[in-house]
């Protein structure tokens, strides 16, 4: 769309405008191509990971991993029956104005549209006391961002329970420091054993407060797959807790293996004088997600 | 890797005794659907001495709650839910005589009792093979709970459907000896 002019008291704005509907369209597209595509990144890892495997159960399961993500997107059929709590990260560009109606009901429209017509399992629940589902999976989870330009940035990624229930958040003491933070992980991702459905993704969020640090590690787990911190000694440290978290032995499905996790990806923010909060979000190996930018 | 074993259901006590956590399965006949909400349902009818939606003896239960079937299809995408949401209420299944389950993640230990104590199996299956799993799948007949949706009683005719035996009746549990043989020098029993 063409930037609009805006006058208010006298001051011209120059906004471009976006709307609802180009939100609704690409939302339900991305639900539907994130359920049935796992993506050629995923691909790649499950292909590594084979390699690396010496489990006879975890090679075999690996393959029927790989198996299964051809069939859904050769079939166009979900990958995994659950199909997730579908996850909007939007980062809106200061610039932009968004015209035609609300722009959280058009990502839940989208949501509708997409779960609806792509036979995408229906999971959401109106609330966790009375737990009645509201059958077109919404609403999502939405964290908006505001950024810098005109544009918006728009990911999407259904996240399965399984996975899900094995997030924790613990808040260390600064003395905890390193080490209690990796023994966090490694604790974290022993209890989960097969639950999550491994070979996992790791996010760990460091710092802020409890609410931040639980989104930092959830943004974490959706940079592209394996690539490393900008911070070379946070680079380096990824690599030790992959290391460390593949050598519990947990294995694909927790049978038993070299591969329980495809990466760790860490991501810290500024934290108070007394604290160190730890929060690790999980994925497991149906990580999807897609991103979009109108 | 051995040779996968083909059994069918309903499971006869020869049959639950002659797997062994870590067999290969190739699982055939009819098994019963139900995850969370199902269960505390079956629960609740236990509770109030009320007979169950289905003769539960002999028979596996497959923790599932499949997605929608597209046209032209029977089933959508099909595979296991974390079956240690179901502990709580497993039990008493297995003392009615349930034989099987199907799922995925470890059982707790009152589960793994009952398993050894009424002689039934815990089957995984690959969670996340869903759409490759639900291949195995060749009828499907709504039992109760309709309005439970993906969480409704169905009947799946299955046909080698593949799963591996995590517990058996003696008290094995193929996590605890897979991850025993992998686990590295230096890293501690956590969990």
């Amino acid at each position: 769309m063409e930037p609009t002019e805006c006058r208010q008291r006298g001051v011209r704005i120059d906004m471009r405008e976006i709307r609802t509907d180009q939100i609704v369209q690409a939302v339900r597209e991305m639900c539907v191509e994130a359920n049935y595509d796992l993506g050629s990144e995923m691909l790649k890892a499950l292909e590594e990971a084979l390699q690396v495997e010496e489990s006879p159960i975890g090679k075999d399961i690996l393959r029927q991993l790989l198996d299964n993500a051809r069939i859904a997107s050769d079939e166009k059929v979900p990958m995994c029956q659950d199909c997730g709590m579908t996850m909007v990260f939007a980062e809106m560009g200061q610039d932009v104005h968004i015209g035609g109606g609300y722009w959280l009901d058009a990502i839940n429209e989208g949501v509708r549209l997409g779960y609806q017509e792509a036979y995408l399992r229906k999971s959401v629940l109106n609330d966790p006391v009375h737990r009645i589902n509201t059958q077109d999976n919404t609403p999502a989870v939405v964290h908006l961002e505001l950024v810098p330009g005109d544009s918006l940035k728009l990911m999407v990624a259904p996240k399965g329970g399984g996975a899900e229930n094995m997030a924790r958040l613990k808040m260390l003491k600064p003395s905890d420091g390193r080490e209690g933070i990796k023994q966090f992980v490694l604790e974290t991702v022993s209890q989960a054993g097969p639950n999550p459905c491994p070979p996992i993704i790791l996010g760990v969020g460091l710092g802020g407060t409890f609410e931040k640090a639980a989104l930092i590690s959830k943004k974490a787990l959706f940079r592209p797959l394996g690539s490393p911190h900008p911070d070379p000694d946070i680079a380096a440290w990824e690599k030790e807790l992959l290391q460390a978290v593949n050598a519990l032995g947990i294995g694909p499905q927790g049978l038993g293996g070299r591969i329980t996790a495809l990466a760790v990806h860490v991501e810290v923010f500024a934290c108070h004088i007394a604290s160190l909060p730890v929060a690790i979000s999980i994925n497991c190996h149906a990580h999807r997600h897609r991103e979009r930018t109108l | 890797m051995a040779e996968a074993k083909r059994i069918s259901t309903p499971l006869g006590i020869g049959v639950v005794n002659s797997l062994h956590s870590g067999d290969r399965v190739l699982l055939s006949g009819w098994v019963y659907t139900a995850r969370d909400a199902a269960h505390k349902r079956m629960n609740d009818l236990l509770q109030r001495g009320l007979p169950l939606p289905f003769d539960i003896k002999g028979q596996v239960i497959y923790y599932v709650g499949p997605s929608p079937a597209k046209p032209g299809r029977i089933i959508g995408s099909a595979g296991p839910t974390t079956a240690s949401r179901m502990d709580t209420y497993a039990p008493a299944l297995i003392a009615m005589g349930l034989k099987g389950m199907i799922g995925k993640g470890a059982r707790s230990s009152e589960v793994i009792r009952a398993m050894v104590q009424h002689k039934a199996v815990y089957f995984g299956a690959v969670g996340g093979a869903a759409a490759l799993l639900s291949r195995s799948i060749k009828a499907v007949e709504m039992v109760a709970y309709e309005d439970l949706g993906p969480e409704a009683i169905r009947r799946l005719k299955l046909d080698d459907f593949p799963a591996i035996v995590i517990n058996d009746a003696e008290g094995n549990d193929l996590y605890q000896e897979g991850v025993r043989a992998y686990r590295q020098e230096g890293q501690d029993e956590t969990s």
